[in-house]
Parts: structure tokens; sequence; C-alpha cells
């Protein structure tokens, strides 16, 4: 693959790149600069319920296989009906996210998966980060679109607001800043004054030797010296001072975060976000207040509603995708502890001012039936209609601007899910 | 340091935790076989090490009111870091972290409806001073450290916090519960590729009734919390794998009256603990561990290690005798190149900074922030290890714990230099050889300019006091020091 990094060492500058740009990139694209827009990536993790998020309220299957778990019809927050007919609606606290729906902003993208979709967390976790289900041990997707922008790359071009680099962020060639506390990401000196300043000095230095017969050492030196380069302009998002409050949870704090660089310009082109506890096999409630999945919904929609608030306060709205993804949906019927077990194909998100609002592909009928070919495993899960591939090649085409064949290593254009 | 010295001090930093200028002294007399017994035999030696907590002379903790370490995480957290830094079995301690890792619990999850006091007990009491003799998970793997793997496999899946974690606890005849029974196969033996879904749903009917007897009262800080076979909530029903179950190669658990049913998980994991799968898996992860987790290990050694294990009644001991007195281990090439762990970075940095009026208790957010909080790893894969610790911001939070660190020994890193008070060469060479890092020309002269930067030397109290603890601070915090 030939990678926009190659151009360049070839003398083909970025400018002569995007007047070569091929057809598949959309007008939007071209006419807007996809160079100034950013995705943030949003990680559902531990395998998200979709049925429990977007209800096929009008499915008597829903109600008869799921006895507990399902939620009144009268409760939800419809969104109209789907391609096929199909009525369906919001888990009834996603009050704001139902907003933002209304308002054209809020594409969900129905029964997203792959053929053999894994059930393990680790593996389907391994495939969705590295779009590759026949060999998940390579580098991530977002990685890989990373190094096809210019060289050289600034740490600050990812930013992952979680402790550890997560798969999808990985690749050779570009290093990804690890940020999960702005406040606690600086610089600290047994000393004070000139001396802490000779300390900071010497460490900056201490980072940038490369020591070529010592491959590991170099692989931590190129984190020290990505984090002494990034202290200066992290501190600046610290001082960000948000339209709105965002939850106080973590998910909440690293939205604000995000939207703190987008608003100072640290010029980041992908933020990482991810708030877990999906794993619901047991007590899944999905309709008392303290019931574990509706916290989830309502940790999810206050923590959206707020990023959208702000950026759309901040003019930044038109220039930021947000993308969902969870490593598998879950089992249609619910199981003895009131809960769901590992399932295949869900529903993703896709928010943002350039977003085509709208409900896309198709859902399921969860009719117990095994020849019912919409789901999967004796009709225990959820069958794939969508490749999630496909939602890639999409925002790496039409919102990047980056060419998805070559990510990708395949073409997986589709038709039909025009979110971007 | 002598080549022997250098060899002792790695094993004393791959199978503990690093050493202090004492320990080191101390197993520099022995033979490295007399040494690799010594940790390897624990058992001769007494488990004395809680006694020293709050005692002067040992590392601090900290806490809210009384210090309560089978009821509080943090006091829970800090008992085991203050372990990790003084026992005279480093080698427990360190087999308790690998299998932490390995069966990872994550406390959060386990408390959830049982309040945070029951929720540390299932983790980590101490049975000797629980009301109910409650016996926290930690404990568990601890006195199992070098077992065999038979047993452990049995302990984890009758063990409380397990039984919620997996949710065991709520696997009943008519509603298989399939979470224990994948991770079982995935991660605590067999591994991803070998075993099939269906194989998920036989492993989930085969362990239905293995349940959790919980008190009336599940807030109450002294019931107990225990394992019970429910044979009423037991599937009787045969039960067939893809892989063989018994040594004639029959893959059914046959059927059973429920009474009896508690057999089939003990078939089943008898069958999993012994197979070449698992046995490759393990030894595989104890290489990574202890010798090398970037180079490819010699498949024939691999082999070998997996037959001590299998020929030993899947017993961990003899493996890890093999491996520490191994060529492999030995090799001078591989000193210095795993990639440390949070906890272990923290407690070398300890041992070899000094710990005089420092609190474990000061490295439980810096712990977070590297990546580590023991008692909750990420998920049941546990952490992800190697270059994965060194995000920016982790690789941050160690720069920035050298700092603490150093801030807080000032005075004692000072009074020790005095005798290298000569130039800031000596003070230099000094601190560089008290923490045994191999750090190349370049960062020998960073740190040499500057000990030497912005003063006119003296050899000052008040120099040493600022220039020790920040050259301490910069050894601590560089790309070197990262390494076990």
């Amino acid at each position: 693959m030939m990678t926009r990094r190659d151009f360049v060492k070839n003398g083909v500058t970025a400018f002569t790149f995007s007047l070569a740009a091929p057809a598949f990139l959309s007008d939007l694209a071209r006419a807007q600069g996809a160079a100034s827009r950013n995705l943030i990536v949003l990680d559902l993790s531990g395998g998200n319920d979709g049925l429990s998020m977007l209800v096929p309220y009008t499915d008597a299957s829903y109600y008869s296989r799921r006895p507990t778990l399902a939620i009144p019809a009268g409760t939800v927050l419809q969104v109209g009906a789907d391609a096929s007919g199909k009525a369906l609606g919001l888990h009834p606290k996603l009050t704001g996210l139902r907003d933002i729906f209304n308002q054209g902003r809020l594409a969900l993208v129905q029964r997203v998966g792959y053929e053999n979709s894994s059930r393990s967390h680790f593996s389907g976790t391994d495939i969705w980060s590295t779009a590759n289900p026949s060999n998940s041990t390579g580098s991530g997707w977002v990685g890989r679109y990373l190094s096809t922008l210019p060289a050289p790359l600034d740490p600050l071009v990812a930013w992952n607001t979680t402790g550890d680099t997560p798969h999808a962020l990985l690749s050779a060639s570009v290093s990804v800043a690890s940020i999960p506390s702005v406040t606690s990401y600086a610089f600290s000196s047994p000393n004070s004054g000139d001396e802490a300043a000779r300390e900071r000095t010497a460490a900056a230095s201490i980072a940038s030797h490369v020591p070529v017969d010592k491959p590991h050492v170099a692989f931590v030196g190129t984190s020290a010296r990505a984090a002494m380069a990034t202290l200066d302009r992290v501190a600046a998002v610290g001082q960000y001072k948000p339209t709105v409050s965002y939850p106080n949870n973590g998910f909440g704090q690293a939205l604000q975060a995000v939207s703190g660089a987008m608003a100072k310009g640290v010029g980041t082109r992908v933020f990482w976000v991810q708030t877990g506890g999906f794993d619901t096999h047991a007590a899944q409630d999905t309709t008392a207040d303290a019931g574990a999945y509706v916290k989830l919904m309502v940790t999810l929609n206050d923590g959206i509603t707020a990023l959208h608030n702000d950026l759309q306060n901040q003019g930044l709205l038109n220039s930021t995708l947000l993308l969902t993804f969870s490593e598998f949906g879950r089992r249609v019927s619910e199981n003895g502890s009131k809960g769901t077990d590992h399932g295949a194909a869900s529903v993703l998100l896709a928010m943002g001012g350039g977003v085509r609002g709208g409900l896309y592909g198709t859902a399921a009928s969860l009719s117990p039936d095994t020849s019912n070919p919409t789901l999967e495993n004796a009709a225990g899960d959820v069958h794939y209609e969508t490749d999630f591939r496909s939602v890639y090649a999409k925002v790496i085409d039409n919102w990047l601007g980056g060419d998805s064949v070559g990510v990708l290593g395949g073409n997986f254009r589709k038709s039909g899910i025009d979110f971007v | 340091m002598a080549a022997g010295d250098l060899v002792i001090a790695h094993l004393l930093r791959r199978a503990g935790f690093g050493a202090s200028g004492a320990e080191l002294a101390a197993y520099s007399q022995l033979s490295y076989a007399a040494a690799v017994d010594r940790l390897i035999n624990y058992d001769a030696l007494p488990d004395a090490v809680d006694a020293n907590i709050g005692k002067p002379g040992f590392v601090g903790t900290t806490s809210r009111g009384a210090f309560s370490p089978n009821t509080v995480p943090d006091d829970a957290r800090q008992r085991w870091l203050f372990r990790m830094v003084h026992s005279d079995r480093p080698l427990q301690e360190k087999m308790t972290l690998f299998w932490h890792n390995y069966f990872a619990t994550g406390l959060s999850k386990v408390t959830a409806g049982i309040k945070s006091e029951n929720g540390t007990r299932l983790m980590a009491a101490k049975a000797s001073e629980d009301p109910a003799r409650q016996q926290g998970q930690i404990e568990m793997l601890r006195a199992n450290a070098l077992g065999t793997v038979q047993d452990l496999l049995v302990a984890i899946a009758k063990d409380p916090a397990m039984l919620i974690w997996l949710d065991g606890d709520t696997n009943t005849k008519a509603k298989p519960q399939e979470n224990f029974g994948r991770e079982l196969m995935e991660l605590f033996s067999r591994g991803v590729g070998y075993y099939t879904e269906e194989d998920v749903y036989a492993a989930a009917r085969v362990f239905t009734g293995w349940n959790l007897s919980r008190p009336a009262n599940p807030q109450d800080p002294s019931a107990a919390f225990a394992f019970v076979y429910n044979a009423n909530q037991h599937e009787t029903a045969a039960k067939t794998f893809s892989f063989p179950i018994y040594s004639d190669g029959g893959r059914t658990i046959p059927s059973r009256a429920a009474s009896g049913g508690m057999q089939d998980g003990l078939d089943l994991i008898a069958a999993l603990s012994t197979h070449p799968e698992t046995a490759r898996r393990l030894v595989s992860k104890l290489f990574a561990f202890f010798v090398s987790e970037t180079a490819t290990p010699d498949p024939a050694f691999i082999d070998e290690l997996a037959t001590v294990y299998l020929q030993n009644g899947t017993a961990i001991k003899p493996v890890l005798q093999r491996l520490l007195t191994s060529p492999q281990f030995q090799d001078p090439a591989i000193f210095f190149t795993r990639y440390a762990w949070p906890a272990e970075f923290v407690v070398r940095a300890l041992k070899e900074t000094g710990w005089t009026g420092f609190s474990v208790g000061s490295a439980l957010t810096a712990l977070v922030n590297m990546g580590q909080e023991l008692l909750e790893p990420p998920s049941v894969a546990g952490w992800v290890l190697g270059q994965s610790w060194f995000s920016t911001g982790a690789m941050l939070a160690r720069m920035n714990f050298a700092s603490t660190l150093a801030a807080n020994q000032k005075f004692n890193l000072a009074a020790a230099s005095a005798g290298a008070r000569g130039s800031a060469r000596s003070v230099v060479d000094f601190l560089v050889s008290r923490l045994t890092v191999d750090v190349g020309n370049d960062v020998y002269n960073d740190l040499l300019a500057y000990a030497a930067a912005g003063v006119t030397w003296t050899g000052s109290d008040a120099q040493l006091q600022a220039k020790a603890p920040g050259v301490v601070h910069l050894i601590l915090g560089s790309p070197e020091y990262q390494f076990t």
C-alpha cells in the first residue's frame, strides 16, 4: 500500500495529493476541507445490548423473549420506522439523543457486525479494532488511517482519553498521546524554580535519545518524548471553560477534554473515548431508575448531549463526527440472571453537524423460528446486515477524506448507509 | 557489581521486586542455586511480613481511621504493596500478582450490592483476621501461589468473588450462565481457538448449581459468603465437548444424578488443567513473565516446561525451578528487557531509593495513573502488558511518581550521598549504582550535565539536597529504568 507518507517522501506534496483526490471523495468532504475535521470514536465496552438502546417495540417476540427486560412500548422515545417499515424507539432515558435525532444530526445504523461474529470480548474488540476478522493481531484501523497523513505526525494527532492505548489506534509509525486526566498531565519535580527547569531540560534530553541497539528502550523513549512535547498544549486545554456543564463522571470529563482540545485548536484529528459496563450478564434492569442498563443510558445520553450542545455553542459541531461501536451485541432472549449473554450484530450511533440523521438499515425480526434469516445461532442472536467495515469506509472516505480501500485493505464501500 | 551479583540482582528483580542494598548483600552470599532455592521454597521462611506494618524502619501506610486491610480497598492495596516491599518471600508476592492478572477479578463488580466492606473481604480478607474466617481471593491465590493449577482452578471456580465476578452465582438449570464457562476455557486454560461455542454452552451447563450462599443480610460485615453446590439447580443431562474430557478420549461428561452432579465441574477442570494446550499456554505466559515477552521462545524450551508441568500433576513450583535455573533465564542479554508493570516499577523504586518516611498510600493514585490499580484490573483478561503500559500519560505518571518519591526522600538521599560529595560526577556515579540501572552514555552525560548545571560545585548539604533528589527523579523517570 502506498501511504501518503510515501507520496511526501517522493516529493509529491499533500496539496497535489488533495487535487488528485479520487472520485469517491464526496463533494462535501472536498468543499469543507476534510483537514479541519475530527473524529471521536466512542467505545461502549462490554458488548452493548442494541435491542435495549433502539427498541423494536412492535415486535411481539421482543416481549415474549425478554419477559423482565423488555421496555414497555408506551415508554420508548419513538423515532419513526426504518426502511422495512418497522417502528422503533430509543431507550426512554435517551431524551437528549432523541432531540439531536429530531434535529437531523443523529444517525442510527442497525445490525452492524460481520460474518461469524466472535463472542469473545477480547477477540471481538481486536476484530473491531483491526478491521480484520481473519487476523486481528495487526495494527488498528485508526492507526493505519493516521499513518496516511503527511509526516511528521504531531503526537497530538490522536488523543486517547483512556490510560492504555487502544488497539484501534496502534500502528508502527504513529505515537498516540494518552491523556486520562488533563490536570495530572504535567511535569512535576522534587525541586522548584530554576532547579526544576533544569530537571525538565534534562528529562527532555534523556527522552530524546534513540538507542538503536535497544528497541524496547527506544519505544519507551518515544512515549517520554511525546509526553514532554505535549505538556504545554495539554495544559492549555486544562484552561478550557465549557459553555455547558459536563456530567461529573469519567465519561463526561473525557468529553469535556475533547471539546477543550477542539476549542484550543491543538490539532487533534481523532479522539478516543470509552465508557464501559455494558457486559450485562446479570441484573441488567432496563427500566428502574437504579437499573444497570438505565444508568448506562443516562451516562451515555448526558455525556453526548453535553458534548453536542457545547460544540454547537462553540461553532465546532460541523467539524465533528462522533461514532460509537461495541465489540458485539447481546443475545435476543434474556438469561436466568435477568441479563443477556454475548450476541452478535448491534446498532451504531453517528452524531455530528455533518451527519445525515435518521434510521439506516433494517431491524431484525426477533421471531425464534430458526429459519429466520435476520437472526443467527439458532435464532439466538441478531445477524449482521451491514459489515462494520462498510461503516468505517464511509467515515474514512466521506468524512476524513482518506482512502478506505488502502486503510481497510479492501473495498467495503456500500450504498444505503450514507450517514455522512 | 561482580558478574555473579548481576545475575542475583536480575533474579531478585524477576522473581521478586528488586532488592534493597541489604537484601542484595544477603543474597549475594549465596550460590545462584541456593538463591533460587531460598526464593522458591519460601515455605521454609515464616510468613511474618504483616506484623511489621506500622513499625518504624518500614515503609508507612496512610488510612482514614484505623488501618483496615480486610475491609477497606485502599488499605488492602497498601498491605499488598507493603508485602511486595518487605516480604522475605518475594516470589510468593510475585506469583500472587501473576495470578491476580491471570484470574483478573475486579473489586467494583464484586462490591456491587454487598457494600464495599464485604466486597473487600471477598477480594482481600485474611481468614485469620476475619470475623467469619472469610478468605479473600488474593489470599487464596497467595496460599496456592506455587501449587497445582488443578487445585487453583477448583478453588477459583468456588471462589466467592469469582462467583460474583463471572456470574456463577446465577448459573441455574433453567438458564445456564455462560460467563464463567467461557472464560474458564478462553482465559484460564486452553485459550482462544481451542474451544467452540458449543463447548461454551456445555461448560455453562456443567457449572449449573455452582452458586454462592449469601448471608441473609448481604451487607452484614461479619457474615460469611460461601460456595454452595445447589443440586436442585444442576442440569443433569450429559455434556459433550469438542475435546477429550477423560483419559480414554471420551468427550462426554455422563448424565449424573443431581446429588453427584458437582463431579461434572471437577471432571471438566481436571481435563482442562492437563490438556497440552493449557500446559503450553500457561508455561508460555510464565516464560513471558519471567524470561522475555519480546523474544520468541524456543519451542523446545516451551515443550520442556510443558512436560515438567504435566509430569508434576500441574504443579507450578517444579516449572519455576526449571525456568529460573535455565540458561535462558540467566542470559545477560535479557537483563532489563521486560517492560516493568507499574507495581513492579513502584516497589523496585522504593527498595532502591529508600522508604523511611514514605507511605505506600502515596503510590495509590500514581498506580491508577500508570494504569495498574490493584484489585481493579480492566477486564477478566487482566492488564494489557508490555508496550501497552507506556502511553504518554502513563509514562508521565511514572515520571511524576519518581518526582514524588525523590522529593519525599530528599534528606535521606542527600545524607546517603554525603560520602560521594567530592564532585557532581561522584554523586551521579553513586546514585546510578544505588538504583542498579544500566544507563547508556547518552543518559549518563545528561545526568552529569544536570548535576553540574547552575551551580559551582561545593558538595554542600544544600547542593546535595537539590541535586541528589533531582538525579534520582531523572533516573527513575528515564526510559532505561522502566525495565526489569
